[in-house]
């Protein structure tokens, strides 16, 4: 009777685990790309990877992180393609050596998002540096990522354009979350705080509070994103064939036109331009 | 409280309309919590058992150890495990990293520590009424073990149980490990992680109050089992 | 197996000597009552004698041999039972024994009938009444078929009608060919069940004789104050 018991328990745990770990990692055909956060939560590949996979029968497995993260995790091999949004530090990558190219694809744009009631004084501006000084004037609460993230990077250099070294020169008002772009803005709201966003993020966010757009438009508020295949000659089993089949669809007319199709309430979010060689 | 009150509406909402998606993270959270639970009952019950019932140099050290570790930070386990299952890491060609069975191994490590170290006490204490009778028949220290774990049991499913719940509740380990890919590793907490960053509170709260009902449903049933056969064994 | 030989046995714990310096031969046959006061040391000569603790200093030696494990039992004041069937708890025995599996099943069964046990067979050992679960023990043991029995003040917890019930079954294990060992504070049970006493005082043997000589001639002051009630016995 024991015995009975002890095998029909092993063979059910036997299944129980094989169950567990069965569909996903016994070999599909699939590829990893590690993004961003803020693009995952702009719903862009939701819309997107499924053309991809109805056309190539390939998945799309997107890990998303801190853009500094994506590039940590493609450098230890994790990641198949890259898919981020700050052109320094996806050069840098290229040159260590741990991506074959870069190619641009698309763009959205930042915004000054703050509290109605506006205490720097910035409402409708179409100059970003200038109201960051005066959003430093005014020692009016702004929320950072401060996460290596690509808005953070864009958001540091921003300040850095106006003239101020934020490490050395923020204050109090200035709060250094250490968190992604939704976690951010629900702060900032919060705190009724001023924060740089990427429109995506910012139109499909519910918890807005008081929060509205008060800067826009500034041509030093486009966010450029680039796509890059990860090393095969660094890490020998990257998918390098399916990897590049995604580069290529992403930056062909068809890619570019499901891009520029994807809107959140009449409104498009990304701008494909992997025609400009610049980007 | 309109937040609430919307959140309850939204958990009403999933629940009866059986989400699809919904049912597809369900349906992942209890594989992979349900698994590693499993795995860490095979692994820390006999593990208590034999602390409990042997005595050898370090052994105080060790049960401290145990206790210890019954507070592993998941984050940090996450942290450990990705960095080990990476491809740059030793086991990195298992492949197994963003998948879930690189989540199952991350929770079976937070919980052996728990199952390991409350089994070792209720099996110690049954150890002082039993142990001189086991040995009066004849009983090693393997066969005390064996015995013991299997009269305890209804002492060790409450033990079990507390596993899955911290298992089922964690977040910091299976988002690192699994990534939370859409469709893929994404779990209940992770999926409440992900709603609250987007700002979508209503629908993290509503998930939350689906994953809550889970784990009281799988608490209440597994009392009500074990009510009924204690009352048969005494 | 016998004869059972203690020589200078001490057993000291924390500098307290529990034992002090006993030897003593055992043989087959007359049925041997251990009898002294509380605190006297009984118990602990019991356990030294049946394995359970090992002397401090002198040895303990069956027909010559020092590990005379095999072929012996132990029923203690507080019979302690396994969470399962009556009739499981003495199959347990038999299978530690090395029993085979139908034997088993038909002696434990054979053994109940002998101790009246047999209409509880199915029923979880742990809700038996305190005189059933002595009986049980004690069927448990003798289904063993040991040379030797040891009891530890068998009937301490039990009232008078369980008492005759256990004096009455020790009476037939003993005619079945076992010895038996038993310590007692009650000087009537001694009296009907014994037919050597060892009296014990301080850890000490203090005299040794057939039962009717002890009552009535004791040798030994500590024994004669004993049987008249000035030392304490509980």
């Amino acid at each position: 009777m024991e015995l009975i018991r002890g095998r029909s328990w092993s063979f059910m745990l036997m299944m129980l685990v094989l169950s567990a770990a069965a569909p996903t990692s016994w070999a599909q055909r699939f590829i990893t790309v590690a993004s961003t956060t803020s693009t995952e939560q702009s719903g862009l590949f939701k819309h997107l990877l499924p053309a991809f996979q109805k056309k190539t029968g390939i998945e799309v497995r997107v890990v998303a992180l801190g853009t500094g993260q994506a590039l940590d995790m493609a450098r230890r091999g994790d990641a198949d393609v890259v898919f981020v949004h700050a052109k320094g530090a996806e050069e840098k990558f290229i040159a260590e050596g741990y991506g074959v190219k870069r190619t641009p694809v698309m763009y959205n744009d930042f915004v000054l998002v703050g509290p109605k009631s506006d205490p720097a004084t910035v409402a409708g501006g179409k100059d970003i540096l200038d109201a960051l000084k005066k959003v430093k004037a005014a020692s009016a609460p702004f929320v950072s990522r401060g996460d290596r993230s690509g808005t953070h990077m864009a958001e540091v250099a921003l300040w850095k354009s106006s003239g101020i070294d934020i490490e050395k020169e923020k204050g109090p008002w200035y709060r250094d979350t250490g968190q992604g772009m939704g976690p951010a803005l629900n702060t900032a709201s919060s705190m009724n705080g001023y924060i740089l966003t990427d429109r995506a993020t910012w139109i499909s966010f519910k918890n807005r509070g008081d929060l509205t757009i008060v800067v826009e438009g500034d041509k030093r508020l486009f966010n450029q994103y680039g796509v890059i295949l990860v090393n095969p000659a660094k890490h020998a089993h990257v998918k390098k064939e399916m990897g590049q089949a995604f580069i290529d669809w992403v930056i062909s007319p068809d890619g570019q036109k499901n891009i520029a199709d994807y809107k959140i309430g009449g409104e498009q979010l990304f701008f494909p331009n992997a025609n400009d060689q610049g980007a | 409280m309109g937040e609430l009150l919307s959140a309850a509406g939204e958990a009403g909402r999933l629940i009866g309309g059986l989400d699809p998606k919904l049912t597809e993270i369900v349906l992942l959270s209890l594989r992979v919590s349900l698994t590693a639970v499993v795995l860490a009952s095979l692994l820390g019950l006999p593990l208590g058992a034999a602390v409990a019932v042997a005595r050898f140099p370090g052994r105080q050290p060790l049960i401290v150890l145990l206790n210890a570790l019954m507070g592993l930070p998941p984050v940090v386990v996450g942290l450990l495990v990705y960095l080990i299952l990476s491809r740059a890491g030793p086991l990195g060609h298992f492949g197994i990293l963003f998948t879930p069975a690189a989540m199952v191994v991350a929770q079976t490590i937070l919980i052996v520590p728990i199952v390991a170290a409350l089994s070792r006490q209720v099996i110690e204490d049954a150890w002082q009424e039993y142990h001189e009778q086991l040995r009066s028949l004849g009983a090693g220290q393997f066969d005390s073990a064996a015995t013991l774990l299997w009269d305890t049991r209804f002492s060790l499913v409450t033990i079990v149980l507390a596993g899955f719940g911290r298992a089922a509740a964690e977040v910091g380990a299976v988002m690192i490990v699994g990534g939370n890919i859409d469709g893929v590793t994404r779990v209940m907490t992770t999926a409440i992680a992900l709603e609250t960053s987007k700002g979508d509170l209503p629908l993290a709260l509503g998930l939350g109050i689906v994953l809550l009902s889970l784990v009281l449903g799988l608490n209440a049933a597994a009392y009500w089992v074990k009510e009924a056969a204690q009352r048969r064994y005494g | 197996m016998l004869p059972l030989v203690l020589d200078q046995v001490s057993f000291t714990v924390n500098g307290k000597t529990i034992i002090d310096r006993v030897s003593v031969e055992i043989t087959e046959g007359p049925r041997t009552v251990i009898l002294g006061p509380n605190g006297a040391g009984k118990s602990v000569l019991m356990r030294l004698c049946h394995g359970l603790f090992a002397p401090t200093s002198g040895s303990i030696t069956w027909q010559g041999e020092a590990n005379g494990r095999k072929r012996q039992a132990m029923v203690f004041q507080r019979p302690v039972m396994l969470r399962r069937s009556a009739l499981a708890n003495i199959v347990y025995g038999l299978k530690l024994a090395g029993v085979s599996p139908r034997e088993r099943q038909l002696r434990a069964r054979d053994v109940l009938e002998a101790v009246g046990l047999e209409n509880v067979a199915d029923r979880p050992a742990r809700v038996l009444s305190g005189g059933e679960q002595q009986r049980l023990a004690l069927a448990r043991a003798w289904a063993l078929g040991p040379e030797v029995l040891f009891l530890d003040e068998p009937t301490a917890n039990l009232d008078p009608g369980s008492t005759r019930e256990i004096e009455s079954l020790i009476g037939q294990v003993r005619a079945s060919g076992t010895k038996i060992i038993m310590t007692t504070h009650n000087l009537g049970q001694a009296k009907r069940l014994g037919d050597e006493i060892l009296f014990l005082a301080d850890g000490r043997l203090v005299e040794r004789s057939l039962v009717s000589q002890f009552f009535q001639q004791p040798a030994s002051a500590e024994a004669a104050a004993f049987i008249r009630g000035e030392l304490p016995w509980s």
